[in-house]
């Protein structure tokens, strides 16, 4: 789950964690009483709203309204603008960073800090990144603050507002169930505070049962694949035209990538994973069906999902949704021989391997045979 | 031999009631596995094919001198299991469960591995030794007992390597299912190095996907201490950046964890990578 800047803001803000004030806004009439002079910030769920032209200063309360007229509706790489956040301008007298994250390798937390904030992480010199591994089994340990300040070389009252702001994020990575939480800039003012400017959090889709109070949030999806989600599939859009479904994300991938090799593209990714539901299938189905995909790819191997299962699934969606899209089965697996002769009934072709069944689907896209 | 699963080994099942549990229990049986002890809180004394049902792992080692065990709980609950496990004096866990939250995996993962005990999983298909013993969800009849040993992120895409390389005439030794999540208890190094020493294990195939650089390590690890011949194929050379395919752990963030710079560290370490799952026995005929 990704979070828009202003509320992760008020997480933030939950966790003690300084953050300016502001308020939201959908249109510009409802912008009343916004603190001045202010920023105005397009919320969207990707970076580099600043360069786009997303971020941008009003003094008067006209004037907020003007830049949000202008913000509101934009589209910054390829997503569209629905809120502003218009947040209290701050006096920057130095742009720190902060992010905490998971290192696979070490099975640890990770906290990386610099001093060079306020620019993108990725372009931060090697040398002029702090980073500190927290044993999650025992927690952060006042060494891993030490240290990180230590390197930071900020006076001492900033100092001790940095490490409870590092306490704080870490308190909220862990409570939270974060795979990111990060704060660029962590801005000190020239009056001495210490302020998240930004804030990124991304929480962990498996732990929603946890968090219900997040259902909902708009997040980063086509309406197919919020409807696949909200059922519990994994469908994901592609830029191609050829939907795969496949059991298993190894599988499905595998299946994409032979596609591309025969110079097909992928419109849809849908992994069945180990369901043995045909009414599951079935909608899974339904949901490719209604992607208008130009040939549909199935590759199944049968193991705790049984061929026949799927089989009977593609059946019953194609039947009725009365879709005429060509469809190319490679079954292998539990209960081969039944499903074959099920999909062979609704007209698919069949394949013996993946390369075989990608080569014919590519065939199929473009006319023929 | 085989590397952390043998005939030697005496099973419990964590979940044994639910659907997955049983019927798994079965096919593990089939396989050849010693299953000695089930595992659900509130349904001691009862009896799933046979095996009896206690309500804690630790009676199941008392009892029925259980040494290894294999997880069907749901994901909620799989923290608690796992650590009932590794307290109770079990050596080898092996974690079935998708979807489990990663905070969760950060504590009990690196619990696991300070008690001394391997964790195989979560999110995985588990392990199998042909001809011996297996804790996990992979078709029995795919596999063939031979030389070669088998370490894959993935579940099905395993069942299909798997069949290609019986099809083919490269029997397995062990087949580690190590699982698609971004925490996982047995890593390709890990797996690497016990293939490494296996005397049974002649050559190594590898399966790997896009998301972090466990790939990265284990060629650097190929690169410096395997002398075993090793073929590896890599999922997700078309997956787009920023989308996590299915699997928790399978995402290329910010230019990190894509399929080139996996497949160009097995390139530089002399692994030769199939560009089609079925093209892996053709690879290993020519090592």
């Amino acid at each position: 789950m990704k979070f828009l800047e202003h509320k992760a803001k008020e997480i933030f803000a939950r966790y003690e964690i300084p953050v300016p004030r502001g308020v939201l806004a959908s249109r510009p009439e409802d912008i009343v009483d916004p603190p001045l002079p202010c920023m105005v910030k397009a919320q969207v769920l990707i970076g580099g709203r600043g360069k786009a032209g997303g971020i941008r200063p009003a003094e008067t309360l006209e004037e907020a309204r003007e830049v949000a007229t202008q913000i509101l509706g934009m589209d910054i790489h390829g997503y569209r603008v629905k809120q502003v956040y218009l947040e209290e301008r701050l006096h920057i007298r130095k742009e720190l960073y902060l992010g905490l994250t998971i290192d696979r390798s070490a099975r640890e937390p990770l906290l990386m800090a610099t001093a060079m904030g306020g620019m993108d992480v990725e372009e931060v010199p090697r040398e002029a990144l702090l980073m500190e591994h927290i044993p999650a089994m025992v927690g952060l340990q006042p060494y891993v603050v030490r240290s990180l300040l230590r390197g930071l070389a900020l006076d001492k009252d900033i100092g001790e507002q940095v490490a409870a702001v590092v306490r704080h994020a870490y308190d909220l990575f862990r409570k939270e169930d974060a795979e990111l939480v990060e704060i660029n800039p962590l801005v000190v003012t020239d009056e001495g505070r210490v302020v998240a400017g930004d804030a990124k959090l991304v929480v962990d889709d498996n732990a929603e049962y946890r968090h219900p109070e997040y259902a909902g949030l708009d997040q980063d999806r086509t309406p197919l694949e919020q409807e696949a989600h909200d059922k519990g599939i994994v469908f994901i859009q592609l830029d191609g035209d050829i939907g795969v479904i496949a059991n298993g994300a190894g599988l499905t991938m595998a299946t994409l990538d032979a596609l591309n090799l025969k110079g097909g593209r992928g419109g849809v990714f849908l992994d069945l994973g180990g369901t043995d539901d045909p009414e599951k299938v079935k909608q899974a189905f339904e949901l490719l069906i209604k992607a208008h995909p130009s040939v549909i790819l199935v590759n199944i191997f049968g193991g705790i999902t049984k061929a026949d299962t799927v089989a009977m699934g593609v059946k019953q969606a194609l039947d009725e949704m009365h879709a005429t899209i060509p469809v190319v089965a490679r079954i292998k697996g539990v209960n081969e021989a039944a499903a074959k002769e099920i999909l062979r009934s609704v007209g698919s072709q069949a394949a013996e391997t993946i390369e075989e069944a990608a080569e014919l689907a590519v065939k199929l896209k473009s006319g023929g045979p | 031999m085989a590397v952390l699963l043998t005939k030697k080994a005496r099973v419990v099942v964590q979940g044994i009631t639910g659907h997955q549990g049983q019927f798994h229990t079965r096919a593990m049986r089939d396989f050849g596995t010693k299953v000695v002890a089930g595992v659900t809180p509130g349904k001691a004394g009862s009896k799933i094919e046979g095996v009896p049902v206690f309500d804690r792992v630790r009676d199941a080692v008392l009892k029925r001198k259980a040494n290894a065990s294999i997880l069907f709980v749901p994901a909620p609950y799989v923290k608690d299991a796992a650590v009932e496990a590794i307290e109770a004096g079990i050596k080898l866990v092996v974690i079935i469960t998708e979807r489990i939250p990663f905070h969760d995996c950060l504590d009990f993962v690196p619990f696991a591995r300070s008690k001394g005990v391997t964790l195989i999983g979560p999110n995985c298909p588990g392990i199998a030794s042909p001809g011996q013993a297996k804790m996990g969800i992979i078709p029995n009849l795919i596999f063939k007992e031979g030389d070669t040993g088998v370490i894959s992120r993935s579940g099905t895409l395993t069942y299909e390597i798997v069949y290609a390389m019986s099809q083919g005439g490269f029997g397995q030794s062990t087949c580690v299912g190590i699982g698609g999540d971004p925490i996982n208890g047995t890593n390709m190094v890990d797996a690497l190095a016990l293939f490494q020493k296996d005397r049974k294990t002649n050559r190594i195939v590898l399966v790997g996907e896009i998301g972090g650089t466990a790939e990265e390590e284990a060629a650097e690890f190929i690169k410096k201490k395997v002398t075993k011949p090793v073929v590896a194929y890599v999922a997700g050379r078309t997956a787009p950046p920023g989308k996590r395919m299915g699997h928790a752990g399978a995402i290329i963030q910010a230019g990190r964890g894509t399929a080139e710079s996996k497949v160009r560290a097995f390139d530089e370490a002399g692994v030769p990578v199939a560009q089609y799952p079925g093209d892996v026995p053709k690879l290993l005929a020519s090592t």
